[in-house]
């Protein structure tokens, strides 16, 4: 099997210690990934904030990177959620049939990180060990939008050392929402206001999420108002072991 | 007698004052959460709910894709049992039809069942600019009309409210519009519904007419079906003599048998109740009375147009995505400028009146993080996110051929350097640069080790001026990747 | 052009490029039925909702009616219900001010539902016209345990719409202040089912 890792933008600009984890953790489980160099961007932020015409070069630029692999798993669950329900409408939008046809290829073959682990290569226990006191946020799109259920958690569950401990009103939006964060910022602040205080009330030391973007809000806050919890994306728990 | 919600800012500069009403966000999170409890309790009881809500869209989306035959249909029913059928294009033709049956009968005042559709066109300030006064009956909205305000929920329109500010609007208005408050009048709902029910009875033993909406409309048997819980539908629709009912033309069901599906999905999904407690159903003049329908168009065709948002046309009024929606929980209905509020307000506004007209309305699509909680829990499975995001699609084409705004500016340049590797990883080195000056330079450490940006000038104040920034890394993924020339 | 002629007009061209195959609807729900004993269902679900509840036999009818109407003076007695009541009122088409000053109304109903404890009344004989039903404070109604259907899809079935219904499921009720539930506003406030075993 072909394996490519879509990185994502803001992984791949703002952190890259999410990439680099993503591709530990696959090696350790035998699988040998590409980064296709090409990639770019899964074009959400351009679709959800209404500019179609300009989202259009990027799907293109995203099919033409993936063709060819069997699997592209992405440390997102809001960037596999734009692909499998966005890039049809793109591509509809655009009018290219040809570009609609490599769309009906790569969607499918997109897999948000805990999806390819669970359901592909049949993994709970990666072997991660992670000796600290941590919740879980499940960002809406991997919930809502993926429905990737409780694998996250089975993951986690099976890692060493972990005291994983319950967040209240999870399935709550943290309020980040891709440009609505600065469209609509009062709002985006109080909710994630009151995502910050549920995270506060478990004592966690670490915020884990399958997305950087809402970590990025939630962490903003958090280190604004001087909590002391850090954020982690989760693949970065995966891929820690005893040695590192 | 009540406000009105023309000339309302738009989203984000309604929204910021509301957020900063501490009192509001302490009503409308307690409200909330108690009905969201409720739905996700008598909804978990009910195995093929599922089954039901994919039937409800079904049915829906059928009648749409016929909705000519089912009017003329409906129609036919409907005369045939002795209404008397009008057809109005917009809510100036609706109010002047229930105007002129009014005067027809030389009443001076009206009774009103709670309804979207009958706010929805203004008909009270219609009817009083004909010297008609329209009371309200619903509980709630006899609380909106008496304290002067605005509804700002589709159910429960009050829910701004709580109990101490409903004894002072009761208390200092009541008097004015008939019988007045009880003396010692306490802020215990029992005694304020009470209150409410001594206050509203001597209107509905003296009207005359009555004006209503109607949930569900069957076109096969012209049944109209009205779902409320008080009694003071079944008192207006019931003791007048004149019955005027305006409806949607979205309202229709095919077939008496559909009922079952939808007297399973709204009351669970709206109060959060097996069964609400009073549910009526009538065809045509019933017992002696005079019966009117107004099938109301008032851009629902416009919406039908809409092959994407063709689907908020379901929408039964139900409520449930008000209730989830986080956006609403903080900000109220008010924000929305609108009658019908929270998601579904969010798509349905702009596909009843058009984008690229008026900002207030372009601003809608945007009032949602698209987390997706309200079309998990509809009833008649609106993807509401996937409208909101197409209606944003029109506001923007709708603003294409003007002078680009700094938004369009940033997107078409984040898209120029999102088409193209190279350009991003260009991108990507200036910020690695800025990223080793600032690591050296910043001075707060985030949890976890990441140096911050401090606050940043406009636009990004917006976001810094509640959260930290981390520095950007010095190095990219992809220049990692290839400087350890990995494949 | 006629409004009615415009509207028409305008959904023919909003459809004109529609897909308008029909989608087809699922109804498996209709065959689902509530387990166990839907009498007791029904009878918990009624009370559920804060209706009281009388269970008597066709024996036992008229002493439960006189309890259930307690020391009231004047009850509303809708042509066709069998029993001899206390007070007894014909209809004879009363004003909505006559009626209010009525104590009491007795009824029949046409069936009920148990998933949802559920009243229906079709308005037929010995269930009064709408507003008997409406406007005194006290609902005595009288059912029979072989009117209860199990759910909703069963009693639409059963129901025609030929005739006006009103469905009751307990007091009248509000939940406008603060989503604090409060029965009685302007429906009757006591509702009480007399429910005859054979």
């Amino acid at each position: 099997m072909k394996v490519a890792v879509q990185v994502t933008c803001i992984n791949d600009a703002m952190f890259p210690d999410t990439g680099e984890a993503v591709f530990t953790l696959l090696r350790r489980l035998g699988v040998a990934a590409d980064f296709p160099a090409a990639q770019t961007c899964c074009a959400q932020p351009m679709v959800n904030t209404g500019y179609l015409d300009e989202a259009v070069p990027v799907v293109r630029n995203f099919v033409d990177a993936f063709a060819g692999y069997d699997a592209i798993v992405t440390p997102s669950g809001s960037c596999a959620g734009s692909v499998r329900h966005q890039h049809a409408m793109v591509a509809r939008r655009s009018g290219d049939g040809r570009l609609a046809a490599a769309v009906a290829r790569t969607s499918p073959k997109v897999y948000e990180l805990t999806e390819f682990l669970v359901d592909v290569l049949g993994v709970t226990d990666v072997g991660a060990y992670f000796p600290h006191r941590v919740t879980y946020h499940p960002t809406c799109h991997s919930l809502r939008m993926l429905g990737v259920g409780d694998r996250p958690l089975r993951l986690l569950r099976a890692v060493r050392g972990i005291d994983l401990v319950e967040l209240p009103a999870a399935d709550e939006c943290c309020g980040f929402g891709g440009t609505f964060a600065v469209k609509n910022a009062e709002t985006s602040t109080a909710m994630g206001a009151d995502k910050a205080r549920h995270v506060l009330d478990t004592g966690a030391e670490v915020l884990v999420a399958g997305d950087n973007s809402c970590l990025l809000h939630i962490g903003g806050l958090l280190s604004r108002q001087r909590t002391g919890v850090r954020v982690m994306h989760l693949a970065e728990v995966l891929a820690r072991t005893e040695d590192a | 007698m009540s406000g009105t919600f023309v000339g309302m800012p738009a989203f984000p500069a309604a929204a910021r004052e509301a957020l900063s009403d501490a009192q509001l966000r302490r009503n409308l999170a307690h409200a909330t959460s108690t009905i969201r409890a409720k739905r996700a309790a008598v909804v978990g009881e009910v195995d093929e709910w599922e089954e039901l809500r994919l039937a409800g869209a079904a049915i829906k989306d059928n009648v749409l894709h016929h909705l000519d035959e089912h009017l003329l249909r409906l129609e036919q029913s409907l005369t045939e049992r002795g209404a008397t059928v009008h057809w109005a294009r917009d809510a100036a033709e609706a109010c002047e039809i229930v105007a002129s049956i009014a005067r027809r009968h030389d009443a001076d005042e009206v009774v009103k069942v709670k309804s979207m559709a009958t706010q929805e066109i203004g008909l009270n300030e219609a009817l009083a600019a004909h010297g008609i006064t329209a009371w309200e009956t619903d509980l709630a909205e006899l609380i909106v009309q008496l304290g002067d305000d605005l509804p700002s929920h589709i159910l429960v329109p009050a829910i701004h409210r709580n109990r101490a500010e409903i004894r002072e609007i009761f208390r200092e208005r009541m008097a004015a519009a008939g019988r007045p408050a009880p003396e010692n009048l306490s802020d215990v709902p029992r005694e304020l519904a009470a209150a409410a029910r001594l206050h509203l009875r001597e209107k509905f033993l003296r009207a005359k007419v009555a004006v209503s909406g109607a949930n569900f409309a069957i076109a096969e048997t012209g049944t109209l079906v009205v779902v409320e819980s008080e009694g003071n539908g079944r008192m207006c629709l019931t003791l007048p003599e004149v019955l005027v009912s305006v409806v949607g033309i979205e309202k229709i069901l095919p077939a008496w048998s559909d009922l079952d599906v939808f007297l399973q999905l709204l009351p669970r999904s709206s109060t959060g109740e097996r069964m609400n407690p009073y549910t009526s159903m009538w065809s045509g003049g019933t017992e002696g009375q005079e019966a009117h329908v107004v099938l109301l168009d008032n851009g629902r065709t416009r919406a039908l147009a809409d092959e994407v948002g063709r689907q908020a046309l379901r929408c039964i009024r139900c409520s449930a995505c008000l209730n989830v929606c986080p956006v609403y929980e903080r900000t109220g209905g008010h924000a929305y400028g609108s009658v019908y509020p929270g998601p579904i307000g969010a798509i349905l506004n702009p596909l009843l009146r058009g984008v690229g007209v008026d900002e207030q309305t372009d601003s809608l699509p945007y009032a949602s993080s698209l987390c997706g909680a309200c079309f998990e829990v509809c009833p008649v499975r609106i993807d509401i996110p996937e409208v909101l995001v197409h209606l944003r699609s029109q506001v923007v084409d709708a603003h294409r051929a003007g002078p680009p705004k700094g938004e369009a500016v940033a997107m078409k340049s984040a898209a120029w350097v999102l088409s193209g590797a190279r350009r991003l990883s260009w991108a990507e080195r200036g910020m690695g640069v800025a990223g080793r000056v600032l690591n050296r330079l910043g001075r707060k450490v985030m949890p976890g080790g990441r140096r911050a940006l401090g606050r940043l000038p406009w636009p990004g104040s917006l976001w810094s001026n509640a959260r930290d920034v981390p520095a950007p890394p010095a190095e990219s993924f992809r220049a990692r990747w290839r400087r350890e020339g990995r494949r | 052009m006629s409004a009615r002629e415009e509207i028409l007009g305008r959904v023919r061209s909003a459809l004109a490029s529609a897909d308008r195959t029909d989608a087809p609807v699922p109804r498996d729900y209709r065959t689902a039925v509530p387990p166990g004993d839907i009498v007791a269902l029904f009878a918990e679900r009624l009370v559920d909702y804060r209706a009281e509840l009388t269970r008597c036999t066709p024996d036992s009818v008229p002493a439960a009616l006189a309890a259930a109407l307690g020391p009231v003076s004047a009850v509303l007695v809708p042509d066709g219900f069998p029993w001899q009541v206390p007070g007894a009122v014909a209809d004879t088409g009363q004003t909505p001010v006559e009626l209010d000053r009525l104590d009491a109304v007795v009824t029949l109903a046409a069936l009920a539902i148990a998933t949802t404890g559920t009243i229906v009344l079709d308005h037929g004989p010995g269930q009064g016209r709408r507003a008997v039903s409406l406007v005194p404070d006290l609902h005595v109604c009288v059912l029979r345990t072989d009117q209860i259907v199990p759910g909703v899809p069963q009693a639409v079935a059963a129901l025609s719409p030929d005739r006006p219904q009103t469905w009751i499921s307990g007091p009248s009720a509000t939940s406008d202040i603060e989503l604090d539930r409060v029965e009685g506003v302007h429906g009757p406030r006591t509702l009480h089912v007399l429910l005859v075993s054979p």
